[in-house]
């Protein structure tokens, strides 16, 4: 199979997004409570990503005291919001 | 704690842990049933704010997810329940789903724990649990800063267990 053509398009830098194209991001905060080993779980689980990329997410938020998790629609940013507060992650939503 | 059998997660709890591990979780139950109260920094941990410079849209957010979020911690707390004893010790088997309910409710309970023993990201569980000892070896945060730590232990080997 071959990749679809691309035509190549100007990014513009963050900077100049207008506020209301901008997405909407999940972002996971650090709290002392929850095990590495479990935060690093519910990423795989709730995002299906790998095992690497859940544990570089888990010390991300655990290194920096967050780390956004999702990017998208705010609805499903709500969304990912919820199944992580059923985990008992602290997730709150923002623009990015 | 907990083990892995077959497709099982297995664990044998003698009759002191039955009796925390029913302790814990009928606490939990408490909270978010007659007890709930938003003024509750645990209650606030649980059900964070979705968006914590807009209190309006965070309090619609609330209003849409709440309900259906207390439900699914009542019910995973009661999964915890339903497969202990009244009394005595037991074994638990578990399978894949009530693994997870399990895992959460555990982590419910520890988040609960956690806030009320003002558990810290530097926190030395080891050193506050003999500070306590020698202030009142037989005061509640004892019992509390212990049976916060077998939590954790337990809900690691469950994950463990889960995953293997």
């Amino acid at each position: 199979m071959a990749a679809p053509q691309v035509v190549p398009v100007q990014t513009p830098d963050t900077d100049e997004v207008p506020e209301a194209e901008r997405p909407w991001v999940t972002i996971v905060w650090n709290d002392p409570v929850n095990l590495m080993s479990y935060v690093t779980w519910v990423f795989q689980k709730l995002f299906g990503y790998s095992r690497e990329k859940a544990e570089k997410l888990m010390l991300d938020v655990h290194h920096k005291g967050k780390a956004v998790v999702s990017s998208g629609a705010r609805e499903l940013m709500e969304h990912d919001a919820s199944r992580l507060h059923a985990y008992g992650l602290w997730a709150t939503v923002d623009k990015s | 704690m907990f083990r892995r059998d077959g497709s099982h997660c297995v664990a044998l709890f003698a009759p002191d842990e039955v009796k925390v591990l029913r302790k814990v979780a009928s606490e939990v139950v408490g909270l978010l049933t007659e007890g709930f109260d938003h003024d509750d920094p645990v209650v606030g941990r649980l059900f964070p704010d979705v968006y914590p410079d807009r209190p309006a849209e965070s309090d619609e957010y609330r209003r849409y997810t709440e309900g259906d979020l207390k439900t699914a911690k009542i019910d995973q707390a009661g999964a915890v329940l339903a497969a202990l004893p009244s009394s005595g010790g037991c074994e638990v088997r578990l399978d894949a789903e009530s693994a997870e309910a399990w895992l959460r409710a555990l982590n419910d309970a520890r988040l609960a724990l956690g806030i009320r023993l003002e558990i810290e990201d530097g926190t030395d569980l080891e050193a506050e649990l003999d500070k306590a000892v020698l202030q009142d070896p037989t005061s509640s945060r004892v019992f509390q800063l212990s049976v916060y730590a077998y939590l954790g232990y337990l809900q690691e080997s469950l994950l463990d267990a889960l995953v293997r």
